[in-house]
């Protein structure tokens, strides 16, 4: 197991790239911790596939290099490169039982036989497949295949890290919420470096320590899911992340206050005066509706009530606002709407601006 | 669930029955039959029952041609399945050259069977062939329509030329839908060459090796065109497969009733082989998948 560094990563897959937009991956400079548990989250074609192929070695990034523990891995092949990979189908060996699929990594590897018995049994045991051991591995359902797949990659215990390419992809619903927490205990047992890549925000956040949000090849965040729920970093972050999205609200910010539209909000920080290109983030949980007089008139187009909670979806001067209210809560007939100052987050070119920058 | 039945559908199959009626139904009832009676022409039948089976299955000659129906069955496959595998995973996955191999792999399925015969015929012979001629020239006496054995080669070396194509065609299309996460999981796991052919790819080509398989199996063991022009079913008698020996039964002897009981034992034959080979194919390594089970 090792620390991965990305240094200077990039990755174009024209010949010769010329400007950023060639680029499907552009330019990282992280460092991911031994053992730590990543999601790559973002919509397709972010760039989160192209960066967990070129971890695994699959794909040789244009620019760049990439660091297992001190040993530079950029030209390994992937077998060279100690890693394992389940992908977003089971991969498994049809004609082979099980077990052999099990043994199979470890029998390449020329692992002693008392060895491999020994570990594969204890495998077969933590991704609880005893009863079906000795089967062929073909009849098995969806979620059990990820499993093998996935086992593969954990038979061998000093894999440097395992990559998941949407690896619940084909797995029934049901059993997906399952497999994610197998996944998750595995990751506290065992330990491993494991990165998962997915454009599914629930699984993100309930399976990573940390969340790397990438959009249009770039990662515009890194952060723990309260951090990119409390505080994203672009407006992107604030709107992928949630359900729904964060409202944002274009308008001019001066020290305390922010214009939006013809209303003036108080700010429970300093700003420096941003007149072009801000905006006010804040999520729908923190916007209240009310009758009374303080706040700002809004038209409702649409309630959307799904069971917990409600979805009201308005218009605030012709600019989108979402609020979720309580269940039971009533929809007031002439609202206003107003916001929970401390969690507004303000946007300058969609990037946050720190408070009191 | 309730379904409407409309028994005017039956409308919409009848073309299809009318066609098939004719060209399988209809002529298979004739022989049929001619099978189960005498004529002496005059359009005057007798009733013979089973008389003219029995005589084929009594007769020495009907078992020989049988087993070199068989034995050439079995040496086409044994060659062409191979040689079809191994062909398909040699050719290019991507590139300028997929279409040319593309192409002349196609090229010999484009050939009328009495041309590749005649292209043969000609390519052997010692006074004008190539290949005859060049035999000849290096001292390998040569000479298919005297030698039973090199007769054999021939045609099975014109089988193998001509039909291989369609395996490899087959083997191709099969190679080329296995995802490509197969074989970098294989990467991962350390596999060799060996291993990613024995484990990933034999399997997947599972399905269309059944179809390579019965196809092939079908088409040589109704060879006629080929060793007809070829050798006539000579020398002697040593290359007279069942097809021939039907026609030559039929319409060179006209003894309609032998040669239709023949030809229905023929079929049967060929049918039950197939249905053999199938349900042991597809049996085999083939674990029943668990109810509900995603494939």
């Amino acid at each position: 197991m090792a620390k991965i560094t990305l240094d200077g990563l990039a990755h174009s897959y024209y010949p010769n790239p010329k400007t950023d937009a060639d680029f499907a991956l552009k330019e990282l400079n992280y460092e991911w911790d031994d053992g730590g548990a990543y999601a790559l989250l973002g919509p397709s074609g972010c760039g989160k596939t192209t960066l967990l192929n070129i971890i695994s070695g699959l794909l040789v990034p244009s620019k760049g290099n990439i660091l297992f523990g001190s040993e530079n891995v950029t030209e390994l092949q992937p077998e060279q490169r100690n890693i394992a990979q389940v992908f977003q189908f089971p991969v498994i060996y049809d004609t082979m039982t099980v077990r052999q699929n099990l043994e199979f990594p470890l029998v390449n590897r020329q692992v002693p036989k008392n060895e491999i018995d020994k570990r594969v049994a204890d495998m077969i045991q933590v991704l609880d497949l005893e009863d079906k051991a000795d089967r062929k591995a073909r009849g098995l359902t969806a979620d059990e295949k990820q499993k093998i797949s996935l086992g593969r990659g954990l038979v061998r215990y000093d894999v440097n890290a395992i990559l998941f390419d949407e690896p619940l992809t084909v797995i029934d619903p049901h059993m997906k919420w399952q497999l994610r927490t197998k996944l998750k205990d595995l990751h506290r047992q065992l330990g491993h470096t494991m990165i998962y890549v997915t454009h599914d925000q629930t699984e993100a956040l309930t399976f990573a320590d940390k969340v790397v949000v990438m959009y249009e090849g770039e990662v515009v965040q890194i952060g723990t899911p309260e951090e990119l729920f409390d505080e994203p970093a672009h407006t992107f972050v604030g709107y992928f992340i949630g359900s729904p999205g964060m409202n944002i609200l274009s308008s001019q910010v001066k020290g305390k206050t922010a214009r939006i539209g013809s209303h003036e909000i108080n700010l429970a920080h300093e700003y420096r005066a941003l007149e072009e290109n801000a905006e006010v983030g804040i999520r729908p949980e923190f916007v209240t509706l009310s009758s009374g007089k303080t706040g700002m008139p809004v038209q409702v187009k649409s309630v959307e009530d799904i069971g917990r909670f409600k979805i009201v979806r308005a218009s605030l001067e012709g600019q989108d606002v979402n609020a979720v209210l309580p269940e039971g809560a009533p929809v007031p007939a002439d609202p206003k709407v107003s916001f929970d100052m401390s969690r507004i987050n303000i946007y300058e070119n969609s990037h946050l601006v720190r408070r009191g920058a | 669930m309730d379904k409407t039945y409309n028994n005017k559908a039956w409308l919409l199959v009848l073309p299809v029955f009318v066609l098939v009626a004719l060209s399988a139904i209809i002529p298979i009832m004739t022989v049929v039959n001619y099978s189960v009676q005498d004529t002496f022409g005059n359009n005057e039948f007798f009733w013979a029952g089973t008389e003219w089976f029995q005589d084929v299955l009594n007769s020495e000659r009907f078992w020989n041609s049988l087993s070199r129906n068989l034995l050439f069955s079995f040496i086409i496959l044994c060659i062409e399945i191979p040689l079809g595998i191994g062909i398909a995973l040699c050719m290019p996955k991507k590139g300028p050259w997929v279409p040319v191999c593309l192409v002349l792999m196609a090229l010999p399925l484009l050939i009328p069977w009495n041309v590749v015969g005649t292209i043969w015929q000609i390519f052997g012979r010692a006074d004008i062939g190539l290949l005859g001629h060049t035999l000849d020239a290096i001292g390998v006496d040569y000479n298919y329509t005297s030698n039973i054995f090199d007769a054999w080669v021939t045609i099975i070396v014109m089988d193998v030329w001509h039909w291989t194509s369609l395996v490899v065609l087959l083997c191709y299309a099969g190679l080329a839908s296995i995802p490509d996460a197969y074989y970098q999981a294989a990467r991962i796991d350390g596999a060799s060459k060996w291993s990613v052919f024995r484990f990933i790819q034999l399997p997947k080509l599972r399905g269309v090796l059944i179809i390579a398989f019965l196809l092939r199996f079908m088409d040589s063991f109704m060879i006629y065109t080929e060793p007809f022009v070829l050798t006539g079913g000579g020398p002697g008698n040593s290359t007279t497969f069942m097809s021939i020996d039907l026609v030559k039964q039929a319409i060179g002897q006209f003894d309609l009733g032998p040669a239709a009981a023949m030809s229905l034992i023929y079929q049967l034959i060929i049918i039950l082989i197939c249905y053999v080979f199938f349900t042991v194919m597809s049996h085999t390594g083939a674990d029943k998948p668990e109810q509900g089970a995603a494939e």
